[in-house]
């Protein structure tokens, strides 16, 4: 009875409606004589005919397919797909803030603005920074944010710079977002140990260079042991740190971004602070910014005198504002309900958690797939290669992803870091048990075991899913974004 | 083990330059296509475009990722190779000939000298693995 794969255009019936109109009691008028003819389709839409049952079934069943954190294992290196407490929805939801209006007058919303101002404040003590901005949406918007204020800075002073150095193993966003906002971008390798190479980065830096972009623990999972030098030299020439808190997993309570020398840092509220992620957001990149670069943050930023909050829109070397209103404010209750509710020792705990749980799989995996950066302990993530039974048996990253939806885990991360042939990136968090993950060991060496075996099970899998193995390459190729009758 | 012609002088990020007349075909190596996997796009300069040696020129994308394309030495891009629009694949099935990208023009004889022999990017390659 049921019709999985069938489109909704396949369901229902001609003439078929999930609605029932009164007869209209207003005299009814053509469009033609309301609307210039320009403005009118020639044609009806081609719209689904099914009554009310049948579309909720049907997006029922599309709900069924989704996989999420409150479904299953989903190891996604540099996501940090940690379990999201439900008090923050809790929270969040509470009248006095999900009711507010954002135009609602000041005194009318203290409640509000002491949150926003509060979570500036311990998000600023948690990275070591002077003052934070919640107003980028996501981590994206907060990298451009955060170069925007490292320009802004620059020219401040007169000092036209233009090049962004990142080193080859930055997430890929990082020479995106400095492109993006006018940089020439320089890309420095990686030592065989995966960390940044100072002798080649001290050859790059000049008085041309406006910042270095640096995620510590970078994308191997590896702690940048040679911070201190790395922001020694750039600091020389006069550019500026910038830091990808995409990877704040890692250090929370144990290390800060603003101690290490970084000047700018965007925080991926929805990865380390918890707040739903995945599916488009919303998500909050936090942009947090050392004293000198204060004065450009985005307006409005929330001050305190006395016990009295209120918006401060007078920032005169503003860049203006980057998000409507004042960002997404729930998703920063949510950061703020986490916070509060793991204290600074749960926090610290949280980050112990996560590099404890990365370093079990990783010792557990390393004799069945290639462990390319086997140097002392990882982090919060760490990247194996699928290289071993690539070269043996023919089976890929991408044949043990696919396998892994067989078992019902979201795959990890696939052929990222870039600098790692058949690169598998997992992050397991600090919220799974030690049960999830010995059964995820399980399930990974079984995997490992079949590609020797019987690999035609792994090149063929998914074979439990509604559909099987796809044609990524096909659908890339030739793209088809219309229904084809 | 990739094909990496005698022929031909590279970079060092996998690109290839054959020198016809004045002319200077350039593409990406065997292993580069190899490591890229399929390529779905290719985005190739306009003709009459002017760039700098090691200016990125280019970008092709594959399922799992899309890399610059450096230009090897300085000059102008004389012509695109169109077949790829419709046709990407051609650069996995045939990186030293249908699957060329692009050619400029020779303005600087040094920089051709000064690129990877054959043997020379066999080591790099060896180093990379």
């Amino acid at each position: 009875m049921r019709r999985e794969k069938a489109l909704i255009f396949e369901l229902g019936s001609p003439g078929r409606e999930g609605f029932s109109l009164p007869a209209s009691d207003v005299p009814e008028r053509e469009p033609a004589d309301l609307i210039p003819s320009t403005f009118l389709r020639e044609r009806a839409p081609d719209l689904p005919q099914v009554s009310e049952g049948e579309a909720v079934r049907h997006y029922v069943e599309l709900s069924r397919r989704n996989f999420g954190v409150d479904s299953g294992f989903y190891p996604l290196g540099s996501c940090t797909m940690k379990y999201n407490p439900k008090i923050n929805e809790d929270v969040a939801a509470l009248p006095g803030f999900a009711q507010l209006h954002p135009y609602q007058p000041e005194e009318l919303s203290q409640g509000m603005l002491q949150m926003l101002y509060e979570l500036d404040q311990y998000l600023a003590e948690l990275t070591g920074m002077d003052r934070v901005t919640v107003q980028p949406a996501a981590g994206a918007q907060g990298e451009l944010t955060g170069l925007m204020l490292i320009r802004a800075y620059h020219e401040h002073r007169g000092d036209k710079r233009r090049t962004v150095i990142c080193p080859d193993s930055a997430h890929g966003t990082n020479p995106a977002s400095a492109a993006m906002s006018g940089y020439k971008v320089l890309e420095i390798p990686s030592t065989k140990q995966g960390l940044v190479d100072v002798k080649a980065l001290e050859e790059a830096l000049d008085e041309d260079v406006a910042a270095l972009m640096l995620t510590n623990p970078n994308t191997l999972g590896l702690f940048e042991v040679d911070i201190p030098k790395i922001a020694e030299l750039v600091h020389k020439v006069g550019g500026l740190l910038y830091y990808d808190g995409a990877n704040l997993n890692a250090i929370m309570g144990h290390a800060r971004p603003g101690d290490m020398g970084f000047d700018v840092v965007h925080l991926n509220l929805h990865k380390t602070l918890s707040t739903p992620h995945g599916g488009g957001g919303p998500g909050s990149g936090a942009v947090g910014v050392k004293k000198d670069l204060v004065p450009f943050l985005p307006v409005p930023v929330v001050e305190k005198v006395q016990d009295k909050y209120s918006l401060n829109y007078d920032l005169p070397h503003s860049i203006g504002k980057v998000q409507g209103f004042y960002g997404n404010v729930g998703v920063a209750l949510k950061a703020y309900t986490y916070m509060l509710q793991m204290g600074a020792a749960g926090l610290k705990q949280a980050s112990s958690d996560a590099v404890l749980n990365a370093n079990y799989v990783r010792h557990l995996l390393k004799n069945d797939y290639w462990l390319p950066h086997d140097y002392g302990p990882c982090k919060h993530e760490f990247v194996l290669s699928a290289k071993n039974l690539k070269d043996k048996y023919g089976v890929r990253t991408l044949d043990i992803a696919k396998r892994l939806i067989d078992h019902g885990v979201h795959p990890p991360t696939v052929y990222f870091p870039l600098i790692v042939d058949e690169a598998l990136m997992i992050e397991p968090t600090e919220t799974e048990s030690k049960q999830t993950l010995d059964e995820f060991i399980e399930v990974m060496k079984a995997i490992a075991k079949e590609a020797a075996t019987n690999p035609e099970v792994v090149l063929e899998a998914p074979h439990t899913s509604v559909v099987g193995r796809l044609d990524e390459v096909k659908a890339a190729r030739q793209l088809v974004l219309r229904r084809q009758k | 083990m990739s094909k990496i012609p005698e022929e031909l002088r590279y970079l060092d990020t996998h690109e290839w330059v054959r020198v016809e007349g004045d002319k200077a075909y350039v593409g990406i190596t065997d292993y580069a296509q190899d490591q890229l996997g399929d390529v779905v796009f290719v985005e190739l300069p306009e003709e009459g475009e002017e760039f700098e040696q090691k200016d990125s020129i280019a970008v092709v994308e594959s399922v799992k990722a899309a890399a610059d394309i450096y230009a090897p030495i300085s000059g102008t891009v004389l012509a695109v190779n169109e077949a790829l629009e419709d046709n990407p694949e051609l650069v996995n099935e045939d990186p030293y000939g249908e699957g060329w990208m692009f050619t400029l023009s020779i303005d600087n004889e040094e920089e051709l000298e000064e690129m990877l022999t054959a043997e020379g990017y066999k080591k790099v390659l060896e180093e990379e693995a």
